[in-house]
């Protein structure tokens, strides 16, 4: 009997892989082993209307878990994979159980950046429905909320607690907000959004101490804070890659084919490095890149699901993403990094315009805010390889979906 | 719980009993309905769960919003006056009974 597939994480990108390996008519055996105690679910709500109490619980796993057995997926919850022995393809189990794999898919993910300040261990991280479920149960009683880091996730936060009617504060050590995914033009653009919402926040502020009731700021200040937050970026898990001896970089390395240098193991969803064909930051495409996003983890379990099926096609799905803020919801397609020209298309003031932008007069990716037309239209036109000009982006008047129409099949970027 | 019959593309159809108040694309994600992708898990993402509602249901459905609007031109099958996202379709009493079908492709 074949040992099949074994894919180590229970993340979105692991469920994903063992429902495209059984869509592809994959029949040998496949297990799923994960960390945490629930099966699969979904991450992008816990920052949001999860947070909110406006979803409930129930409503978070990817899948019923009868779906499971119907799949003959095997599911291996709150187990901790300690080793990889790549010569004789098993792993061990922290509990010192044995299992055999003949393809291995490491969807391992990512772990919050821990704070390195005095008192650190008083604030609340998310990643996890545990950890979501610890911040809601504090939420409650908040009156002041301080979350440390202006990134997506340090946003969300303050954009739910803000909703809650708490007195939030954001404080981010960099000089603008989620500076490592958009230019100024975005961020500061949150900046106003968030201020005009009743959020405090502060730029170029480090923190140095968390105390039981207040943050203690590098500049002696204080902000009050029954509550703490922190979303200052994630670690990939490499380490158990490492120990097998597999290539690490940003993440776990891998090849267009997102399999590592042995051809049995691939690294898919947050803790992979890979060439991205949409990446241009510096001169050439094509770039390594490491991306946290849910498409980049369902796309790449279904690339890597198609390879164990026999195809042979390499990943070239567009970069998307999404983050809502209060009435913001904003869209980015394609990766900005590098660009040398920005336009805008539609309006700031109304928050409903987006920002395309360019690199040598190639058209690399597009921001949108409130502009859902054109962000699916980018997706579009960035996967057909269709070049749109900054005039014509800038143009109302130019139906970007006619320029997706217009595109002739089979161009690829 | 309002039952919802979902029609695979090659005819198959399952009837399945979705909570009230969950989305129709939940009811066949969660019991590994094929036909309906949801990648996004309901955010209005993706457009890969795309149905055609049964006509005799049309006008009980809830409007089209803006952002549902933008993506349906962006689903893999035919867009058709009866195309929806379910993740948009609340399984409410009204729709108790609710008969959608699945297109040949949502990627």
């Amino acid at each position: 009997m074949p040992a099949g597939v074994v894919i180590i994480g229970g993340g979105q990108a692991g469920a994903e892989a063992a429902s495209a390996l059984r869509v592809l008519g994959y029949d040998a055996p496949i297990l799923l082993i994960g960390d945490e105690l629930q099966p699969p679910y979904q991450r992008p709500p816990l920052s949001k209307d999860y947070l909110l109490g406006k979803l409930d619980a129930a409503r978070l796993p990817l899948r019923a878990e009868a779906y499971y057995d119907k799949q003959k997926i095997g599911l291996l919850m709150g187990q901790r994979v300690i080793t990889i022995d790549p010569h004789m393809k098993r792993l061990r189990l922290k509990s010192g159980a044995v299992i055999p794999y003949d393809r291995l898919i490491l969807a391992v993910g990512a772990r919050n950046r821990p704070l390195p300040v005095k008192g650190a261990e008083r604030a609340l991280y998310l990643r996890t429905r545990d950890e979501a479920d610890a911040i809601r149960e504090q939420l409650g009683s908040a009156q002041s909320v301080a979350v440390i880091g202006g990134g997506f996730i340090g946003l969300e936060l303050a954009a739910a607690a803000r909703k809650l009617g708490k007195q939030v504060t954001v404080i981010e050590a960099g000089p603008r907000l989620m500076a490592r995914a958009v230019p100024p033009l975005l961020s500061n653009f949150f900046f106003d959004v968030h201020r005009s919402e009743g959020v405090e926040i502060l730029l170029g502020a480090t923190v140095e101490e968390i105390e039981p009731d207040a943050v203690r700021l590098g500049d002696g200040n204080r902000r009050a804070a029954d509550l703490v937050l922190a979303g200052i970026g994630v670690i990939p898990n490499t380490e158990l890659a490492e120990d097998a001896g597999l290539a690490i970089a940003k993440g776990i390395v891998v090849d267009e084919f997102l399999r590592t240098a042995d051809p049995d193991i691939f690294a898919i969803g947050d803790c992979a490095e890979y060439p991205n064909i949409f990446s241009r930051a510096n001169a050439t495409s094509g770039e390594r890149v490491r991306l946290e996003s849910v498409q980049n983890a369902v796309d790449q379990a279904k690339c890597v699901a198609r390879q164990i099926v026999g195809e042979r096609a390499p990943y070239r799905d567009v970069p998307w993403f999404w983050t809502d803020q209060f009435d913001i919801r904003f869209q980015m397609a394609g990766l900005s990094s590098g660009h040398d020209h920005s336009v805008v298309r539609g309006d700031m003031e109304s928050r409903k315009f987006s920002a395309f932008y360019f690199k040598q007069g190639r058209f690399l990716a597009a921001d949108s805010v409130n502009r859902f037309g054109d962000h699916i239209a980018v997706r579009k036109l960035l996967a057909a390889g269709t070049q749109v000009t900054p005039e014509q982006a800038m143009d109302e008047s130019f139906d970007l979906r006619r320029a997706v129409d217009a595109t002739p099949a089979g161009r690829t970027p | 719980m309002p039952k919802v019959t979902y029609i695979a593309y090659t005819g198959e159809s399952q009837t399945i009993d979705v909570p009230a108040g969950y989305s129709v694309m939940e009811g066949a994600v969660r019991n590994g309905i094929e036909g309906i992708v949801a990648e996004c898990g309901g955010a209005c993402m993706c457009a890969t769960c795309h149905v055609y509602v049964d006509e005799a249901f049309l006008d009980r459905l809830p409007p089209i919003s803006e952002e549902q609007e933008e993506m349906l031109n962006a689903t893999a099958a035919e867009r058709k006056p009866n195309s929806r996202l379910s993740c948009q379709i609340p399984a409410i009493p009204e729709l108790d009974g609710l008969i959608v079908r699945m297109p040949d492709r949502q990627t």
